[in-house]
């Protein structure tokens, strides 16, 4: 017994001054990461913060109005977001109307249907998607899709709806040149498929094998497997991948700068050029100064409240089927 | 995991002749679309793929890699300052993000686990994975670009900075919890401090992945243009070390050339978009190989 007190005190004694320091190093090394962690939250708040305080002076200067007003006039230092807002939300719209369906009918490809051996250059195809910059798909969208838009669709669709209500002023292009927020739309499309194609694929990829075998056991098609069986099991994953996507398409710039068309203007159809909040920011900031630079702010507000509610949503969509 | 397993497949086309009409419809109206969704995806990467080829290669000289950008209107010139200035840029970028980014990610995968501030510092940086990056321009001008008075490299490589933690935090986190626990016990075991566990076993076991992780940013950052317009803008004359005042890039300098009426400006954002985009496919082509041993494992 006192033999091992003695080791013990003497262990004691021994490790004492090897484990100064480096208990100093563990305590730092600690505190950094706890400090790096933290950082995260305060570029989070820094960014609310800065465009809160730069946008406040247009908020204060408008009020409630600059939400409802639909004036952009740099000489009259008139603003307002209607039509910055009503262009994301309608370009972002028609993504997901366009790209919900496609990116569902890939995961489900790759998940179901595709031969083993396609099943990686595919996938590999589809997430390259994502890598590529967004001014390329500006590019794209305005120098080679935009020509063959305007002139075997936004034309003959033109003629064909010319003068009939609703139809004509929704789908008639004033100037067909193949810009506008439709445009945006399908160029968005493509930018949110991959994204919501691969969390859609790996979801689908989770839903145990014996759920779908047993469903091709008692006969059923692979659309009834998908339908009745995949969707539900994935529906709210799903749903917070299209969320996710949605994000995204609400707070693109650069594809969406290049093809929008960049007017300020209120129009029912969707092949007019119009803005988005992201586009104005992108076109106008640098030039501007005084109330214009603070009512872009505020847009930004408008464009951080919108994009992180969804984002959010999204999260804890998908989250909640993680942790399940 | 196998879902194209031969037993689950083959029989639907053996017994269609028994199925009715309206399922076998649908049926084949599912597979159809799938298949149209899936080659319209190709078709697309592929049609950018060669617009990019055919155009920057038209717009490829021998001064591309030697001179600066011309002025308005002028033939000649290149994007050499433009390449450099982007290089130095995601370098800033990089660098500041990846202590930062692991360091993060270890906090919430090793000494955070359970606690409630690290549950909301998860969620959040998920959010800010895809917050809008024009918006983190807008903080970055705030904070650094109007107090200092001046458009500058400092400012681009922050801004690209705050967009490759949350990629850095997250795959970081995601690859040291599949690190498994019983390493770590054994690191304790022989009385490593944490500190010590942490660098010298589990960053290790989990390195190749941490690498992907940063790789993966590299190629989100090197092509971000948004966030550049109001912080490092752009400049004509050559790179100087100084990185006050703008910084010509290539994101930016090809937004303003391809939009502007000279064709000499037009041919070189072509060339600078070819560059941009092979360099940046095979980022994340390397990135994808180096994480293939991890899930095989």
């Amino acid at each position: 017994m006192p033999a091992l007190s003695q080791s013990i005190a003497i262990a004691e004694t021994r490790s004492t001054p090897r484990r100064g320091p480096s208990r100093g190093l563990d305590a730092m090394f600690r505190t950094c990461s706890y400090a790096a962690a933290l950082l995260v939250l305060l570029v989070l708040a820094g960014i609310l913060g800065s465009i809160l305080y730069g946008g406040w002076p247009a908020f204060r200067e408008f009020g409630f109005g600059f939400l409802t007003s639909s004036a952009w006039n740099i000489g009259t230092e008139q603003y307002g977001a209607l039509v910055a807002v009503i262009g994301t939300l309608a370009s972002a719209v028609i993504a997901l109307l366009i790209g919900v369906p496609v990116s569902l009918g890939i995961a489900i490809f790759l998940t179901q249907l595709c031969p083993g051996w396609a099943r990686k250059p595919v996938a590999m195809t589809i997430e390259l998607l994502a890598a590529v910059p967004s001014i390329i798909y500006g590019m794209w969208g305005l120098f080679i899709f935009a020509p063959i838009f305007a002139r075997f669709v936004q034309i003959p669709l033109s003629n064909l709806v010319e003068g009939l209500p609703v139809v004509g002023t929704l789908l008639y292009a004033r100037v067909p040149s193949g810009v506008g927020i439709f445009t945006a739309g399908i160029i968005l499309a493509i930018m949110i498929v991959p994204f919501i194609a691969s969390i859609a694929r790996d979801m689908l990829d989770q839903i145990p094998t014996v759920l779908r075998e047993s469903a091709y056991g008692i006969g059923c098609t692979t659309w009834e497997v998908v339908r009745h069986v995949l969707v539900p099991q994935a529906a709210v994953s799903i749903i917070g991948a299209v969320m996710l996507g949605l994000g995204r398409a609400l707070g693109e710039t650069m594809a969406v700068t290049f093809v929008v068309g960049n007017a300020n203007r209120l129009s029912a159809s969707i092949f007019d050029p119009s803005s988005t909040i992201a586009s104005r920011i992108a076109n106008e900031f640098n030039e501007a100064d005084g109330l214009q630079l603070n009512a872009l702010m505020a847009l930004g507000c408008i464009l951080f409240v919108i994009t992180f509610i969804v984002l959010i949503v999204a999260r804890l969509l998908t989250r909640r089927v993680r942790a399940a | 995991m196998d879902a194209t397993n031969p037993l689950v497949t083959t029989p639907s086309p053996l017994r269609a002749s028994r199925v009715r009409p309206g399922r076998r419809v649908a049926d084949r109206a599912l597979r159809i679309s799938c298949l149209v969704a899936t080659v319209v995806g190709a078709v697309v990467l592929g049609s950018i793929l060669l617009m990019l080829i055919v155009e920057g290669i038209r717009g490829l000289s021998p001064t591309l890699f030697t001179q600066p950008t011309p002025g308005p209107g002028s033939e000649g010139g290149g994007i050499a300052n433009a390449i450099l200035g982007s290089l130095v840029l995601t370098t800033i970028g990089i660098v500041v993000a990846t202590p930062v980014g692991v360091m993060a990610g270890t906090y919430l995968a090793e000494y955070g686990r359970g606690s409630k501030l690290a549950d909301i510092i998860r969620f959040l940086n998920d959010v800010l994975l895809s917050a809008p990056s024009i918006l983190i321009g807008l903080f970055v001008y705030t904070l650094m670009v109007r107090p200092m008075g001046t458009y500058s490299g400092w400012a681009g490589g922050v801004a690209l900075a705050i967009i490759a933690v949350p990629v850095i935090v997250r795959t970081t986190e995601d690859m040291l919890r599949l690190v498994p626990g019983t390493l770590r016990e054994a690191g304790a075991a022989l009385g490593a401090p944490p500190s010590k566990v942490i660098t010298s076993v589990t960053w290790r076991a989990a390195s190749s992945g941490i690498v992907t992780g940063i790789i993966l940013a590299l190629a989100r950052i090197a092509g971000e243009t948004a966030p550049l317009l109001f912080t490092a803008l752009n400049n004509n004359s050559w790179f100087s070390p100084n990185l006050m005042g703008g910084v010509a890039n290539l994101p930016v300098m090809i937004y303003q050339f391809a939009l502007s009426p000279y064709p000499n400006w037009q041919g070189l954002a072509w060339a600078g978009a070819l560059l941009i985009t092979t360099t940046i496919l095979a980022l994340s082509i390397i990135a994808r190989l180096v994480i293939k041993p991890q899930n095989a494992r």
